[in-house]
């Protein structure tokens, strides 16, 4: 039949495609689920129990708000690359990842879209957050707004890989039913919710080696202006790497399994 | 457990070829190895010359498989153009939707959608790297009676253009509808390959029963076109080409009463080569027939 006439050979880049990632955002973007936790819940946070601090200042004069506000943004942003991450398990649960192996498509394409679609929510949540803050009254010098919400919104990249650990060890369709609660505890110890000041002596120490703690710490230097601690960058390092090697061998495993 | 064994096939450009078998015949083990979902422990598969795996990349091969899920949260035609959209040089969408039968449903969500239609959404994914074989496993499992005729319309008009469809079912029906060539595994062999006539034809003749103290065995088995006659107590089987002569032969030259005639349909066929010969009878019958009528 038309054997003769059809161009046959493998797509660029894997399969990879920019209108694909697209689609994905789209995806996502009409997900109430999604939204809800991701760009009204923390902003929401805000508005309830940051507000209330409206007019206190931490040791340097800057506004207590602020200091809410981006630990609220790393909540936003994490809890978006940890869902996008995990959507590959949800994926592979339906069953459609062994659809995809009908098609050209590479499985190092396919998870490159999921990150990036991640990495975009958690850019939206970081910055709806922001301004959300920026409205209500939070004012702090430009390069905060900038550094503070790159340290965010990159550092959460480390959830990204979570979610994929997490999604290739307990492929279940509702992976982040679980996910949402485990998040909330890193987020606590992680000094998002309350300043770990206030916990006491154990927890705190024992927060300092949780996954959140270090792009928490990393996030609010630039507010609170006494530069980057080296444990909280050791900890943004060494849990980065954790879950970055968990998912890279958990994704081979699965690729190899024919 | 052995699930396929030295199964070899040559399939024709062009043929429509049903995969009959009974469940646990080796058919969807073969299906995933041809597609490069699984990996034979010994030997090797190669599809046009080439690895599974490269056939299916360079868009050769697509199937529409039993298990291969959908996002429910998509819509039909969006998830035809994410899959068109990892294809190099793909048919248009509009296009594989209309060929596959579900252009007025594109809008839908694929988790409203019938088994059917999700069935249908499959094939027009299948469609869009235009391959040269289709491979389709067990596609109208689980379908309701229109479900499965507005499937199989859409896979034959799409074969009549002249592609190569490969498909597994353990319907009679189907294959006898739907394919060109039947082949029939059991066990991990094939036991029968055939045109669908041909295959029909182990099946031609009827078996006449009758109730006969003392049947005359010799007479019986002189009568024209008969195969073969066995006597059990006091019923007589007598299996036959023209079941009239020995039904008209029993009623005006002997006694019998009872007179029962069945006809052998595809389905004793299936039966006979699909079932452990050492188990069942008629296999022995019909597999001797095989060997003379067939390949």
């Amino acid at each position: 039949m038309t054997t003769t006439t059809v161009d046959r050979r493998r797509p660029a880049f894997g399969g990879f495609t920019l209108a694909n990632l697209t689609l994905e955002i789209r995806r996502v973007l009409r997900n109430r689920r999604t939204l809800f936790f991701i760009l009204i819940m923390p902003p929401a946070f805000f508005l309830l129990f940051g507000l209330s601090n409206r007019g206190q200042t931490l040791d340097n004069g800057a506004q207590v708000t602020a200091y809410i506000m981006i630990s609220l943004a790393v909540y936003g942003a994490m809890v978006a690359t940890t869902s996008g991450g995990a959507m590959v398990a949800v994926e592979r649960a339906q069953g459609w990842s062994r659809q995809l192996r009908l098609t050209p498509l590479r499985p190092a394409a396919y998870v490159a879209t999921k990150v990036l679609t991640a990495m975009v929510l958690g850019l939206l949540a970081v910055l709806v957050e922001f301004v959300v803050g920026a409205v209500t009254g939070v004012r702090v010098p430009a390069h905060v707004w900038l550094f503070s919400g790159l340290a965010a919104w990159l550092g959460s990249l480390v959830f990204a890989a979570f979610g994929l650990f997490v999604g290739y060890l307990a492929p279940a369709e509702n992976v982040m039913q679980f996910l949402g609660p485990i998040l909330a505890i890193l987020a606590m110890l992680g000094g998002l919710f309350v300043p770990l000041e206030v916990l006491p002596e154990v927890m705190r120490q024992i927060a300092r080696f949780t996954p959140v703690y270090g792009v928490g710490e990393l996030a609010r230097a630039p507010l609170a202006g006494d530069g980057v601690s080296g444990g909280a960058l050791l900890n943004l390092v060494l849990w980065s790497t954790a879950f970055g090697f968990g998912a890279g061998r958990l994704f081979r495993r699965d690729t190899a399994r024919v | 457990m052995t699930a396929v064994d030295g199964l070899s096939l040559r399939v024709e450009p062009g043929e429509v070829v049903a995969f009959l078998g009974p469940n646990g015949a080796g058919k969807t083990t073969t299906l995933d190895m041809l597609l490069g979902l699984a990996r034979p422990t010994a030997g090797s598969v190669r599809i046009f010359g080439q690895e599974p795996a490269d056939a299916v990349a360079l868009g050769r091969v697509a199937a529409v498989l039993q298990t291969g899920g959908l996002l429910k949260d998509m819509t039909v035609a969006e998830t035809v153009q994410m899959t068109a959209n990892v294809y190099p040089n793909p048919r248009p969408v509009s296009e594989v939707l209309e060929r596959a039968g579900i252009a007025d449903i594109a809008g839908r969500r694929v988790g409203k959608c019938s088994g059917g239609q999700q069935q249908r959404l499959r094939f027009a994914m299948a469609l869009l790297p235009d391959p040269d074989l289709m491979v389709l496993d067990e596609p109208t499992t689980g379908m309701d009676v229109e479900g499965r005729r507005d499937f199989w319309t859409a896979i034959r008009r799409d074969a009549r253009a002249g592609r190569t469809v490969l498909f597994a079912t353990h319907y009679l029906e189907e294959a006898d509808a739907y394919a060109d060539r039947i082949v029939l595994i059991r066990q991990g062999r094939v036991v029968a390959d055939g045109t669908t006539a041909q295959v029909k034809n182990l099946a031609s003749g009827r078996l006449v029963r009758a109730t006969l103290p003392g049947a005359d065995q010799v007479a019986l088995a002189g009568l024209p076109g008969v195969d073969s006659v066995e006597v059990r107590g006091d019923t007589v089987l007598v299996q036959a080409g023209d079941s009239d002569v020995v039904a008209r032969y029993l009623l005006t030259q002997t006694p019998a009463r009872d007179v029962e005639i069945t006809a052998r349909n595809l389905e004793d066929v299936f039966l006979a080569l699909t079932t452990d010969a050492r188990t069942a009878e008629p296999a022995a019958v019909a597999t001797n027939h095989l060997e003379g009528s067939i390949r």
